[in-house]
């Protein structure tokens, strides 16, 4: 044996043992979350195998049999871009706040202490709140739009501070670049400090809007909860109750439906429903997680132009 | 200095040019580019630079030299008002570009930072085309022909030395995708695009290996013939290599940095007026 073999062996049993086992330890947490996510996909994917089918989704939903979920999958993408048109931009421009104007100052620490303390509260008190607040005293009724508001208290302390983070890890040096070549404050935000910080801001757009998707105990007193009927597309109202293009109607969303199904249901077919809703909800946040990490990267390379 | 010629000449407080004869006006106030005067620096009490005046002449490098700690480069970020950003960041004294003073509350920084343009120790390029980032400047102000654009981005990578190694993929490589010592071209292309009068630099080669320093040496040689070039450097022959005038900053007792002597290069570095340079330069301390 050489003598620099021997020499690296004398490197002490304990540290190499604790090595070993921080490694083990790692790998076996990171394999038990993928096997919970992938037990999740499997076992819905299997039991909607035999429920998923084109009359599942486009089925009349009034019949008794199984079937006709679009709507509630429409009003789910509908009150996601809702509250989304909502939350992002003025989450964005919370963030921006946050990150490069204010100080670190009595302010600043009291925005941030409400962030957490909002975004703490149980979601079924928000939901108790919005009914109170858009339902009750301002007249809203159940709506896809007191639905939407009420989410929005409930999303945008988070939307906010993930904008900030996303703002803050930009490093400085882009900024003092661009600031030195004589560009204004704005200028810096809006063409540098933004198009960098797009990764970071779109997780924080998914992260928001899985909230959207999942949410049922807020949606329950805001947006409120009714059984399927079928909506007419072709009736294009922003205003009418009877389209389903208004947010002036309820909105009974695909989670809040499985909720309301799973626990107060009567139908004969309730189990299958609530598997096939379920598989249809995870490909949903599926393919929008994938189209906002795509578009994400579309507008960096755009904006970035490289 | 006439001290109301200073007065009805705000070059800097206009976007515009200002008239010519306010110009000249201004220039006979003082011939010297920039000129500090008494300015003292503090970070939130803490005293980094105390009491430094010199002047700079127009197409002439001034190095600023000396240990880490001496507030060379605080020094030098109060010519374009970078200390601004720093919370915390006093300025006491006066600096004065083309005889008007610069740090008076009502300068546009915006206005002053086209003008004094500066460079930064590691090279920091946006992560945007080879082409944008040299455009990134001119556009800020407004510059949208396309033909005008194309002329300037060409015109400033040809004096910064770059355009023979990047003409083919201006608009398809990231300026990330260079080498170092490409990067702090670009830097400095960068920077003549927005067509300055006064270009700082904070240690610009220290980044960078032998040859890259060597051609960025080369490149402040043929910008003085065009520009104010104040450079902060670690590297003494560097210094002895590029700069006409040398000063000699280094820490008092309470770590405040302060100017020792300043003087053409060639007699700082061979006939010291001060004991304190001679120990430097001979390597005795720092």
């Amino acid at each position: 044996m050489t003598p620099s073999t021997r020499l690296l062996r004398r490197t002490s049993r304990r540290t190499v043992l604790a090595d070993r086992a921080a490694t083990v330890v790692l790998w076996a947490t990171g394999c038990f979350v993928l096997l919970i996510l992938g037990g999740i996909v499997v076992h819905f994917a299997l039991a909607a195998a035999k429920v998923v089918s084109p009359s599942f989704i486009f089925g009349d939903p009034s019949s008794t049999a199984l079937g006709g979920v679009l709507p509630l999958l429409w009003n789910s993408v509908y009150m996601l871009v809702l509250a989304m048109l909502i939350a992002v931009p003025v989450g964005i421009l919370g963030g921006i706040y946050m990150s490069e104007y204010a100080g670190d100052n009595r302010i600043t620490g009291t925005i941030r202490f409400a962030q957490e303390a909002v975004s703490s509260v149980p979601s079924i008190v928000v939901g108790l709140f919005g009914l109170i607040l858009f339902v009750d005293y301002f007249h809203f009724g159940f709506t896809a739009l007191g639905g939407a508001f009420a989410l929005t208290l409930f999303n945008l302390p988070l939307m906010t501070r993930l904008a900030e983070q996303a703002l803050r890890a930009v490093p400085q040096d882009e900024r003092s670049a661009s600031l030195a070549l004589g560009a204004t404050k704005w200028q810096t935000i809006l063409h540098v400090v933004l198009p960098l910080a797009i990764p970071g801001l779109v997780t924080g757009v998914i992260l928001t809007a899985g909230r959207v998707f999942g949410e049922a105990a807020v949606l329950l007193f805001t947006a409120g909860m009714s059984t399927p009927v079928h909506y007419d597309f072709l009736h294009f109202s922003l205003t009418d109750q009877s389209s389903p293009w208004s947010p002036f109607r309820p909105a009974t969303t695909l989670s809040v439906y499985i909720y309301s199904l799973q626990s107060e249901g009567l139908s004969a077919f309730k189990d299958q429903i609530v598997d096939g809703s379920a598989a249809i909800l995870i490909s949903m946040v599926f393919v929008f997680n994938l189209g906002a990490r795509l578009l994400g990267r579309l507008l960096t390379r755009r904006l970035t132009a490289a | 200095m006439n001290s109301t010629a200073i007065q009805s000449a705000p070059l800097l407080r206009r976007v515009e040019v200002a008239a010519t004869a306010e110009v000249d006006a201004a220039v006979d106030a003082a011939d010297a580019k920039i000129a500090a005067e008494h300015v003292s620096i503090s970070y939130g009490g803490q005293v980094a630079v105390r009491d430094v005046s010199l002047t700079v002449q127009p197409r002439s490098i001034l190095a600023l030299i000396g240990p880490s700690g001496s507030g060379k480069s605080t020094f030098l970020r109060c010519f374009n008002r970078m200390n601004d950003l720093i919370p915390g960041a006093a300025v006491e004294g006066e600096v004065c570009l083309d005889g008007e003073n610069v740090m008076q509350q009502d300068v546009s920084v915006v206005e002053l930072r086209r003008r004094v343009g500066m460079v930064f120790q590691k090279p920091n390029p946006f992560p945007m085309s080879i082409y944008e980032n040299v455009a990134y400047g001119p556009r800020r102000r407004g510059m949208n022909n396309r033909r005008q654009l194309d002329e300037l981005v060409e015109t400033s990578l040809k004096r910064a030395a770059l355009w023979d190694e990047v003409q083919g993929d201006l608009r398809r490589k990231s300026g990330l995708a260079l080498s170092g010592g490409q990067q702090q071209r670009l830097c400095i292309a960068r920077v003549l695009a927005t067509e300055p009068e006064v270009i700082l630099m904070d240690e610009p080669a220290s980044a960078l290996d032998p040859i890259s320093t060597l051609r960025i040496e080369e490149l402040m040689r043929e910008l003085r013939e065009a520009y104010t070039i104040v450079i902060v450097t670690h590297n003494m022959q560097q210094a002895a290599r590029v700069s006409d005038i040398t000063a000699f900053f280094t820490m008092a007792e309470d770590r405040a940095g302060y100017l020792v002597e300043i003087g053409p290069t060639g007699r700082i570095f061979t006939r010291p007026t001060e004991q304190l340079t001679e120990d430097y330069i001979s390597g005795r301390f720092g």
